[in-house]
């Protein structure tokens, strides 16, 4: 997994079925230390909670599916998680 | 599997139910000299790492789940051990 911003939303006028009411949601992708880092994705809301401005964390490739019902599903990247808070180590390189 | 270290913890209360109750560490990948890469990863905890930690860790769908009981969970990093030495030849 890992983390990312949510910037905006994206409705889409047809989906492959099983994928009717998911929240797509657009996400900047970040480092560790939280800063944006690649292309912006577009991102199925597992949780249906998260909104613009939020902190959260995504899973890519086969699981990312599986984190909807049903989980045969046409998608690569999903929100698992919202962040509450990172504690973070102030050592290590940048990543 | 991958080498990392830890260098934090993610706290979320909205989440996934799969990930209820389970430790989330954010992992910076390592190479062989124990050197920072310009990547990182989330995984579960299994073993009580912390920041600082070195860490083994399996980024795989099928094996994670198996670590984890679980036949559906949407989990692919998980880990699965403590680094106490890396010998290069």
């Amino acid at each position: 997994m890992k983390l990312g911003k949510v910037i905006g939303q994206v409705v889409p006028c047809e989906v492959y079925e099983g994928l009717e009411t998911v929240p797509m949601l657009w996400v900047q992708p970040l480092d560790k230390k939280g800063h944006p880092k690649g292309a912006a994705i577009v991102c199925a809301d597992s949780t249906r909670m998260a909104g613009p401005g939020e902190l959260i964390y995504y899973e890519g490739g086969r699981e990312a599916a599986m984190t909807l019902d049903p989980v045969f599903v046409p998608v690569d990247h999903a929100i698992v998680g919202i962040v509450d808070d990172m504690a973070l180590d102030q050592g290590g390189g940048d990543a | 599997m991958i080498a990392g270290r830890v260098t934090g913890h993610i706290f979320s209360t909205i989440n996934h139910p799969f990930y209820d109750g389970k430790r989330m560490l954010v992992v910076e990948k390592i190479d062989e000299n124990g050197k920072a890469l310009n990547d990182y990863v989330i995984a579960v905890d299994t073993v009580d790492a912390g920041p600082g930690d070195k860490v083994l860790i399996v980024d795989e769908g099928n094996g994670a789940r198996q670590i984890l009981q679980s036949s559906d969970g949407p989990v692919r990093s998980v880990i699965v051990g403590i680094i106490d030495q890396i010998t290069v030849d």
